[in-house]
């Protein structure tokens, strides 16, 4: 009995997000949506165990939960008829009466997991707020669980969800895919939420809590998804193809003692060759769409040089600084100026990257930037300019509010005296 | 986690008999619903053990023998690679998988080991070793 609840709870989870977005397209309402895709799981644990499980569990699904959708309508509109009877609107049986939701489902929306997905990381809603929400209806995580890996509080993170959902019903939203101007428009909203979510897993050090890796395969798989249900998107290779190099490199990039180990650093031989191998089938995917300049696509061009190279000696740094060069025109910001001059002393010596500081050491956002410190420090050093570079370790050292790096840095100043 | 899922041989897919159009036709669209889902990393069909090679082992030697090889159920005539909550997820795609051969057919799921399975078998000299190797690459 209980193994038949069990299997009956996986189907459930694998068609949990094509259900609600099927219902959110009917009741234009996510609790509700969620509610009736949970009254489906109730009914399906009742009648499933001794009739076994329908050859199309999904159609089955949905067909209870519309029913019920439809009874509720017909309920709501006979009460309406009554209030209107004693002068109350009619109208608040809603637009979409039983026959609504027929042609509704007749018209072809697009894939119903993506209007969940665009709905999920709708622009009108702060980002924290499609994050949650997004963690929430497509990944199927507790509130708990979001919670716990955004050190949040559970309150705080329910009521976000709540609010998001208040905002998209009194938007309107119809759980539609939208096309062309409109799609061009909010894609960017959904990449920028599984990239949040990837990052927020992938910058935190290992170990911390056992939600962290979860978190961040979540990511991965929305970014497959996505890439699965928009293969023509550039963009979402670019995307896709970044999580998948960056995360081939996950278990190399911390010692056994979970100190970070810097890239050129890092055991090649524990890059996971099947990701890197998918990262670059997606990259070259988005490159012959034409996004070979767009954001994800150029950051994953950048991960994959690192990739293709089999020893740190190998990397090919005159790509980087030139793959630098064009992010710096699709992406421009005071950290990728400064990885630039990082890319350009590597590719043609410590003087070049010097140069290049010089035009971005006076930015505010720069200007307490410890990396920006070990960096001018490094190419002193590298210079020559000993006396020089220590200064520069050693300001980087004040500034960094890690003790491993603080160390780190520390031994370098003290290098610059031996 | 990570599972490889193994198609295993049958007496037709031995013989090299290739899949019906129906069959193709089910399974490209099997394998549309495992890309959407997010689940599919890789995956592969495999020619007949009479194009393939064993190399066996005995102590120092090596001897090389060539396809076919008997044991037909134990053979694997495809595979794929996917990235799955758990095995029961696993489970449940593989039930609705089309039955890969024209006959009775098995699949097998394996789990593949993790990073995590491995860092309790992490030895404190093992680690020991990862990181003078660290070093040893990062004085090159």
């Amino acid at each position: 009995m209980t193994e038949a609840r069990h299997a009956i709870e996986t189907v459930f989870r694998i068609e949990r997000v094509r259900l609600i977005g099927s219902l959110a397209r009917l009741v234009r309402d996510l609790d509700q949506a969620e509610e009736l895709a949970q009254d489906a799981l109730v009914a399906a644990l009742a009648e499933w165990p001794e009739r076994g499980i329908p050859e199309r569990p999904g159609a089955w699904l949905l067909a209870t939960a519309r029913r019920r959708a439809i009874d509720g309508f017909r309920r709501r509109r006979m009460l309406a008829r009554r209030h209107a009877e004693i002068g109350w609107d009619l109208r608040l049986a809603g637009e979409a009466g039983p026959e609504g939701i027929e042609a509704a489902l007749d018209d072809d929306l697009g894939d119903e997991r993506l209007g969940l997905i665009f709905a999920a990381c709708h622009p009108l809603l702060p980002p924290e707020a499609r994050v949650a929400l997004t963690l929430r209806l497509i990944g199927g995580l507790t509130v708990d669980e979001i919670a716990r890996a955004f050190l949040a509080t559970e309150a705080a993170i329910a009521q976000r969800i709540v609010r998001a959902k208040r905002l998209l019903g009194r938007a309107g939203i119809r759980y539609e895919v939208p096309r062309g101007a409109e799609r061009e428009e909010r894609l960017p909203s959904v990449l920028e939420v599984i990239y949040l979510i990837f990052n927020e897993s992938y910058a935190a050090s290992a170990g911390e809590d056992l939600i962290r890796p979860a978190l961040c395969a979540e990511a991965r798989r929305l970014g497959r998804i996505l890439s699965g249900l928009l293969p023509d998107e550039p963009e979402v290779c670019g995307l896709l193809a970044l999580m998948e190099l960056q995360a081939s490199r996950l278990a190399a990039r911390t010692a056994p003692d979970g100190a970070p180990v810097p890239l050129t650093e890092q055991n090649r031989a524990r890059w996971d060759r099947l990701l890197i191998r998918r990262g670059l089938a997606a990259l070259e995917r988005a490159e012959a769409l034409g996004g070979a300049d767009g954001p994800y696509a150029l950051q994953a061009a950048l991960a994959a040089c690192h990739a293709r190279a089999a020893r740190a000696e190998e990397t090919d740094w005159r790509r980087i600084a030139a793959l630098y060069d064009r992010l710096r025109e699709s992406m421009p910001s005071p950290v990728v100026e400064l990885n630039r001059a990082i890319a350009h002393s590597m590719a043609f010596g410590p003087e070049a990257g010097l140069a290049l500081l010089e035009g971005i050491e006076r930015t505010p956002a720069l200007r307490a930037y410890a990396p920006l410190r070990a960096a001018k420090g490094d190419f002193l050093f590298r210079a020559g300019r000993l006396a020089e570079a220590r200064i520069w370790f050693d300001e980087a050292a004040d500034l960094s509010r890690n003790a491993r790096e603080k160390a780190f840095l520390r031994k370098r100043a003290a290098d610059c005296c031996g | 986690m990570r599972v490889m899922v193994l198609v295993k041989a049958t007496k037709d897919s031995e013989a090299g008999l290739m899949p019906s159009t129906e069959l193709l036709e089910a399974m490209g669209k099997f394998n549309e619903e495992l890309v959407k889902a997010g689940i599919m990393l890789a995956g592969d069909g495999l020619k007949p053990s009479s194009r393939g090679k064993r190399v066996a082992f005995d102590g120092p030697a090596r001897t090389v023998i060539d396809g076919p090889f008997a044991e037909t159920h134990e053979l694997v005539a495809g595979f794929w690679i996917w990235d799955v909550k758990d095995m029961d997820e696993a489970v449940e795609w593989v039930r609705r998988c089309p039955n890969p051969m024209p006959g009775p057919s098995e699949i097998e799921i394996r789990p593949l080991y993790e990073m995590a399975d491995f860092a309790e078998a992490l030895t404190p000299e093992l680690a020991d070793l990862h990181d003078r190797t660290r070093q040893q690459s990062a004085g090159r």
